[in-house]
């Protein structure tokens, strides 16, 4: 156990090795710099900025420099804001990204497994076109046209919530539901299957024949089985919503970090696109380490070692 | 449901509790992220006079030497002031120098402060601030962007910004507190209105020398404009409130600017809609098209100084040819495109100066050269065919190098560019490919002359014709097209070291006349600035080079 967590980590540090060095020289090998613009930039200036930000050196070194500063813990000046360095806007975008995010997984994580449960109980009824129905909007409508039907049909009509901006949790009502609809789709349709799949199980007729109860068979045999598949994609749908949506940010004004990913990339802001990527890299490998230890705690079938009984 | 994954479930959640730094379930009612203000935006209670309004990106930075754009330039222009600025009227005003001398050659301005002018703290403004802050911005180790601005101008300044020249030989000097003698390389007729721009504002020495990081926050944030900085959450919103300090103060009615920093046209414009602005822009196009069909009020057509233009690789056989740009040029049906396609208001291109300009007795500009593209498809045709032919091309050779037009990905530059192939098409009979690249790729293959037709933009730095007419000038950074002609030159240079109006206006009107003979780049059309306004918003103007300034708003409800 211990050595598979050791082997773990130093797979993670490798990774996170090999994502900055490969953003690193992509990055730079794309045309284009953080200071062109259409617009006046006479020789003097351009060069003046090259300078302060060490792009004048040569790419080996600038490479040696930024990995150093990042053992550090340092992500270094935006190249295009003189107020805020990457750390801050990381520190500060990240927590409004991961509340929403956080707010739309719990809507997700609630209603959508249930919702599942509740169609293949129900299989062919009512209770199963509607889930179904729901979670077929929710992954085929993009959520940039969910975000704005919702800003048409409710923050419109609904006085005390706002269309847009940031500032009380009042803001972050939509935002939350319109990200939740995707994660929630999936594990519907996903938990749906899987439930299919384990009633029909012979120890499901087994136990029903043994007497238990109806809603102790699918509580404690059901859903236990069926509910492996959703945890496995838990991990990457965590990351996702905890780093921000680019396109719920932009439609709801929330300063997150999603439009960090983007922006910092068509303004070829070389620290934000760095920061951004190695700090998404880390959420990610930390969250898929963690979905695979959390199998081993349902699954006991599972063991992620060979001795590991 | 097994215990086991209740407790699984649990440290999920509650792992991404920690993450988002509340100490409570992330939807609690009454947690607010650390960075968000705990007020709600509650209707203003006392009825206090504040205008509302949307900064559609984060500003880079509130210190006015390193500001780049209107994103910065809109909350400096508010809060910060010039020694010059511009009127209601568009013409350069006495703004915190209450008079100037020039010299007698036109190169040393002497300016005299009003008197009891304040900095939003109280200190009063002075000289040295000018001076201070000048110096500052075209110093090498701050980087500005926007440097040139001064050290173009300035006597000694570009030797400083290159690292070569010394800060003792930049002629900014302040005489006393009140009075600052400036000096310049050359004559230069739009100097005092250059002083009403950005980079020339003022900042508070003391402050600025005590705190490298005073314009980072609102806290520290110090400014001698009609309004102060009192909020910056950034990307979320900014606030100012009326300034009492400021000279002009008993005018100025709002009590305050709030402004939202929210980027999504669609989602502002809704919530323009929604009442939730009292003034907004950019809007999305095809809402300013719905409303001046409709003649609704709410919108103003707000002039700027723009042109929307194609270059042609001038490099390029057979776009070496004049006749062949001509060609090009006069097949475009420009009042379609900006009728039918642009819709905001904008205007045919007859030149490169756009429309607003004043000339030597203070007229427009484009009165005295008139249109110089024709909408003429007779003389486009036999233009192009005439220049192909000098080149030893036929129309079937021009379509078979497969000549592509360059553009940056975006939907309004799309329409435009598939307007003119098919223009090009159905006039000329050639085939144009389009192809959309991203903005900073589109910039390099400018640049490396790495293409045959791209889509560009510029908008004046000042009111002054040079400001375009400098483009094409055969060194200029900005001659993308690659156009050499020494005559041109010559009129540029000549344009530029005299402070004789008559003589300058004239150089720059042949000029112009030369560039629009040999046409080395397509004008489309002039732009405009269109924005929302709701019918009780009044005094609010906007100068050309700028946003709608709203120091003179005034809120009637």
């Amino acid at each position: 156990m211990k050595k598979y967590l050791l082997k773990r980590l130093a797979m993670s540090i490798i990774t996170i090795w090999a994502v900055i060095t490969i953003t690193f020289f992509l990055m730079h090998a794309v045309p284009g710099n953080p200071f062109a613009k259409e617009g006046k930039m006479p020789k003097v200036v351009y060069d003046n900025l090259q300078k302060k930000y060490g792009l004048d050196k040569p790419l080996r070194e600038q490479y040696v420099i930024y990995l150093k500063n990042v053992l550090k813990g340092d992500f270094g000046d935006s190249m295009k804001s003189r107020v805020e360095t990457v750390n801050d806007m990381i520190e500060r975008g990240f927590p409004v990204s991961a509340r929403i995010g956080a707010q739309a997984l719990l809507i997700a994580i609630v209603f959508g497994p249930a919702l599942g449960a509740l169609a293949a109980l129900y299989q062919n009824k009512f209770p199963d076109y509607f889930s179904m129905v729901l979670a077929i909007l929710g992954i085929s409508v993009p959520s940039f046209i969910m975000g704005t039907i919702f800003i048409q049909f409710i923050a419109k009509n609904v006085s005390w919530i706002p269309i847009g901006g940031w500032g009380t949790w009042r803001h972050t009502l939509l935002p939350s539901l319109a990200l939740a609809m995707m994660p929630l789709a999936h594990m519907a349709r996903l938990m749906r299957s899987s439930m299919l799949e384990v009633l029909g199980q012979d120890y499901i007729k087994t136990a029903q024949s043994k007497g238990i109860t109806k809603s102790a068979v699918i509580l404690k045999h059901a859903v236990r089985n069926a509910i492996l598949p959703v945890v496995s994609i838990l991990g990457t749908t965590i990351s996702n919503l905890l780093v921000g949506s680019f396109v719920i940010e932009k439609i709801f004004g929330i300063p997150g970090l999603g439009s960090f990913f983007t922006k910092s990339i068509s303004n070829r802001d070389y620290t934000l696109i760095m920061g951004t990527t190695i700090f998404y890299a880390i959420i990610l490998v930390a969250l898929l380490f963690t979905v695979d230890l959390a199998y081993m705690f349902i699954d006991p079938r599972i063991k992620l070692t060979q001795e590991g009984r | 449901m097994s215990k086991k994954f209740f407790v699984l479930m649990s440290i999920l959640l509650v792992a991404a509790m920690v993450f988002t730094g509340c100490s409570k379930p992330a939807d609690a009612p009454e947690v607010a992220t650390p960075d968000a203000p705990t007020d709600e935006p509650a209707p203003e209670p006392t009825g206090e006079k504040i205008l509302r309004a949307n900064n559609a990106s984060e500003p880079g930075s509130l210190d006015p030497a390193l500001a780049q754009g209107t994103h910065e330039s809109w909350v400096l222009d508010h809060s910060f002031e010039g020694l010059m600025k511009l009127d209601q009227e568009g013409h350069v005003a006495s703004g915190m120098a209450e008079d100037y001398k020039i010299s007698d050659d036109f190169l040393t301005y002497t300016f005299t402060l009003r008197d009891g002018i304040k900095w939003s703290n109280g200190d009063p403004v002075t000289a040295e601030d000018f001076e201070f802050a000048w110096k500052r911005a075209i110093d090498p180790e701050l980087a500005a962007d926007y440097a040139f601005q001064i050290a173009d101008y300035v006597k000694g300044g570009n030797a400083y910004l290159s690292g070569e020249g010394s800060l003792d030989d930049v002629a900014i000097k302040a005489l006393d507190d009140k009075t600052l003698e400036v000096t310049l390389e050359a004559p230069t007729a739009y100097f005092l209105e250059l002083t009403a721009f950005y980079t020339y504002y003022p900042v508070n020495k003391n402050v600025v020398e005590a705190n490298p990081d005073w314009a980072k926050s609102a806290d520290t944030h110090v400014s001698n404009g009609p309004f102060y900085l009192t909020e910056w959450e950034h990307d979320a919103s900014l606030k100012m409130r009326k300034n009492d300090n400021y000279y002009d103060a008993d005018k100025v009615h709002l009590d305050g600017i709030d402004l939202t920093i929210i980027d999504d046209e669609n989602t502002t414009w809704q919530a323009y809609e929604g009442g939730e602005y009292d003034l907004l822009l950019p809007i999305p196009q095809a809402v300013v098209a719905k409303m001046k069909d409709e003649g609704n009020p709410e919108l103003v057509l707000g002039g700027e100084v723009g042109t929307y233009y194609f270059n042609l690789n001038n490099d390029v056989k057979p776009f070496n040819n004049a006749k062949v740009r001509k060609g090009l040029s006069y097949a475009l049906d420009k009042a379609t495109i900006t009728d039918k396609i642009a819709q905001g208001g904008q205007m045919p291109a007859e030149g490169v100066v756009p429309f607003g300009m004043f000339d030597e007795d203070g007229k427009e500009y484009r009165d005295k050269v008139g249109n110089l593209i024709p909408y003429d498809l007779d003389l486009a045709k036999n233009l192009f065919e005439e220049g192909l032919a000098e080149e030893g091309m036929t129309i079937d050779d021009f379509n078979s190098k497969g000549f592509v037009l360059l553009y940056n990905t975006q939907e309004s530059h799309k329409k435009i560019a598939q307007a003119a192939q098919e223009m090009w098409r159905t006039n000329l009979g050639i085939e144009i490919g389009l192809e959309n690249v991203d903005f900073q790729v589109k910039l390099d293959r400018e640049k490396a002359g790495d293409y045959d037709i791209s889509r560009a933009g510029w908008i004046g730095d000042y009111m002054d014709p040079m400001t375009f007419i400098d483009l094409w000038y055969s060194k200029s950074s900005f001659n993308d097209a690659n156009y050499n002609n020494p005559k041109y030159d010559e009129l540029v240079l000549k344009a530029k070291s005299t402070a004789d109006q008559k003589v300058r206006f004239e150089a720059m009107r042949e000029a112009e006349n030369i560039l629009m003979d040999e046409m080395p780049i397509v004008p489309v059309y002039f732009y405009t600035q269109p924005y929302a306004q709701k019918p009780y918003v009044t005094g609010v103007y906007k100068p050309l080079v700028n946003y709608p300034r709203l120091t003179y708003a005034d809120i009637n409800k």
